[in-house]
């Protein structure tokens, strides 16, 4: 990172620092930087900021570089952090909301994450239900790895694991009003 | 006992041995399970990624229908049970929420009937005493590392019925089965989840240590509670074993399929043959699958 001065970073990025913490319902200067969370973190071997300096960016007012790290992506929500945290920073919560922010700004640097939760939400939203094949092979073509654990295929089609033919409730139309509502809220947009 | 049922996506798909085995293992119990009529998928991680509202709505509508028949909810899944019980607690804290999550899904939730994970309902609701009672095949011989992965116990104050990092319910089951249960680290270590899917080349590293401490630890299989993990930790096991060169060969399986095997059913009933890791032959070598008196000294 460049030298940076502290208090007009801190004032440009206060709004957006409170949306997030008002979503998340996280106040960051809770956290007193201990690393409990980092060091119990399961998936901190494939991040670029370990999950307390994404607390500590946020607390400094870089919510640009928290928004455009890649941890935000990697967090498998495991709720370790969370368990463990003596302050109980809802650390899970922050990064789902860092997420979605990093979406509507158009931030996205997992693009596979993303497509993926995409994938399996238009699922949802079409048949109720998630239709794993189709969500698979919908995610490997958009991501560009048409083959991606084309190995797999046959022994879960002869164990009845996977179908091409998705299982839909009668019902359907109760889940896609549940997504419109939530979007006239203005949520849920993918 | 009756519950309403929820088994998820997973069961109906790449998990349908834990479904199988779970109706059947209920049944033998005293169990009645009323599968919820159109349960819609939960959102699972892609809903809560994407907003929050959505994350508690999706559950709820399943949860509304369980509660006009005034039935508690038996969740298989872990992540699907972590989501549901997310939504209860979410709307039985608050009014302003009972209200707009009743707004979203046009029907009335009150978050009045208890979400409970399958593995409590079967160890705390019908006991460890009765269901020792009932094996006729016991495990004797038989090393489990029992796996928890997260979202079943943790965070603690939502899910609330073990320990979030020592538990130890399915220990003491698979004991009560005639198994022994090995003392291990990675009980609640996480899998990946779904980011084994969507990042393959980072969620196998997790995967590995899980399966590679179980076996450090003396097991012979790991049991689990959840089709996530399950998925991760069989089906994967073999990308795992070519990518970081060591052979694992590991069987795993579900708590409920545990169940079964110590109740007398035949693997095959129980979905066993639908394992990527064959765990037939480990069944064989400990004579499991013979009847306690035909069996050699083993133990
Ligand atoms: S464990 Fe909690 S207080 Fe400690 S660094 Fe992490 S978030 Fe901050
Ligand atoms: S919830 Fe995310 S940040 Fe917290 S320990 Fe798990 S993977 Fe790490």
């Amino acid at each position: 990172m460049e030298p940076r001065e502290l208090s007009s970073i801190m004032a440009q990025n206060w709004d957006l620092l409170k949306r997030v913490e008002r979503r998340s319902g996280v106040d960051v200067k809770n956290c007193y930087q201990c690393g409990k969370c980092s060091a119990g973190c399961p998936m901190a071997f494939a991040m670029d900021y370990v999950p307390r300096q994404i607390i500590r960016l946020l607390q400094l007012g870089f919510v640009d570089e928290a928004l455009r790290s890649r941890t935000i992506w990697i967090c498998a929500h495991c709720q370790t952090c969370y368990t463990r945290c003596p302050k109980e920073v809802d650390l899970p919560r922050l990064m789902e909301a860092l997420r979605q922010e990093a979406g509507r700004a158009g931030l996205v640097t997992d693009k596979k994450v993303h497509l993926f939760d995409r994938a399996f939400l238009g699922s949802v939203e079409r048949y109720g239900r998630v239709h794993e094949m189709g969500l698979i092979v919908q995610f490997n073509l958009q991501s560009g790895q048409p083959f991606k654990d084309a190995g797999l295929a046959p022994a879960l089609f002869l164990n009845g694991k996977i179908s091409p033919f998705p299982s839909r409730i009668k019902d359907s139309a109760a889940v896609k009003a549940i997504f419109q509502r939530v979007r006239s809220r203005g949520g849920a947009e993918h | 006992m009756k519950y309403a049922y929820y088994p998820g996506c997973s069961l109906h798909a790449t998990a349908v041995e834990y479904d199988i085995s779970a109706r059947l293992v209920a049944k033998h119990l005293g169990l009645e399970l009323w599968e919820i009529p159109e349960w819609n998928c939960c959102g699972a991680s892609a809903a809560h990624n994407t907003d929050h509202l959505l994350a508690l709505a999706l559950p709820a509508r399943n949860l509304a229908i369980a509660e006009r028949e005034g039935l508690d909810v038996a969740v298989p899944c872990a992540a699907c049970f972590n989501r549901l019980k997310a939504s209860q607690v979410a709307v039985r804290g608050s009014e302003e929420m009972r209200n707009t999550i009743k707004e979203i899904i046009g029907m009335d939730y009150q978050g009045r009937v208890e979400v409970r994970a399958f593995l409590d309902v079967v160890v705390n609701g019908v006991g460890l005493e009765k269901i020792q009672g009932l094996v006729t095949r016991p495990l004797t011989g038989l090393k489990v590392a029992a796996y928890y992965g997260c979202l079943l116990v943790r965070p603690p104050g939502l899910t609330g019925f073990d320990d979030p990092e020592d538990p130890q319910t399915m220990d003491r089951l698979v004991e009560a089965l005639g198994a022994t249960p090995v003392p291990w680290a990675f009980k609640t270590e996480c899998c990946s989840a779904s980011l084994a899917t969507s990042r393959t080349d980072i969620g196998l590293w997790p995967i590995f240590r899980i399966l590679k401490h179980a076996k450090a630890s003396g097991a012979d299989c790991i049991a689990v509670a959840c089709p996530l993990c399950f998925l991760n930790l069989d089906m994967r096991q073999g990308e795992a074993k070519r990518r970081f060169q060591e052979s694992l060969d590991i069987p795993i399986f579900y708590f409920t399929e545990l169940i079964g095997i110590a109740l007398g059913y035949p693997p095959k009933e129980l979905g066993l043959s639908k394992h990527f890791v064959n765990p037939l032959p480990l069944l064989e070598s400990k004579e499991i699958l013979r009847h306690p008196a035909t069996r050699r000294e083993t133990a």
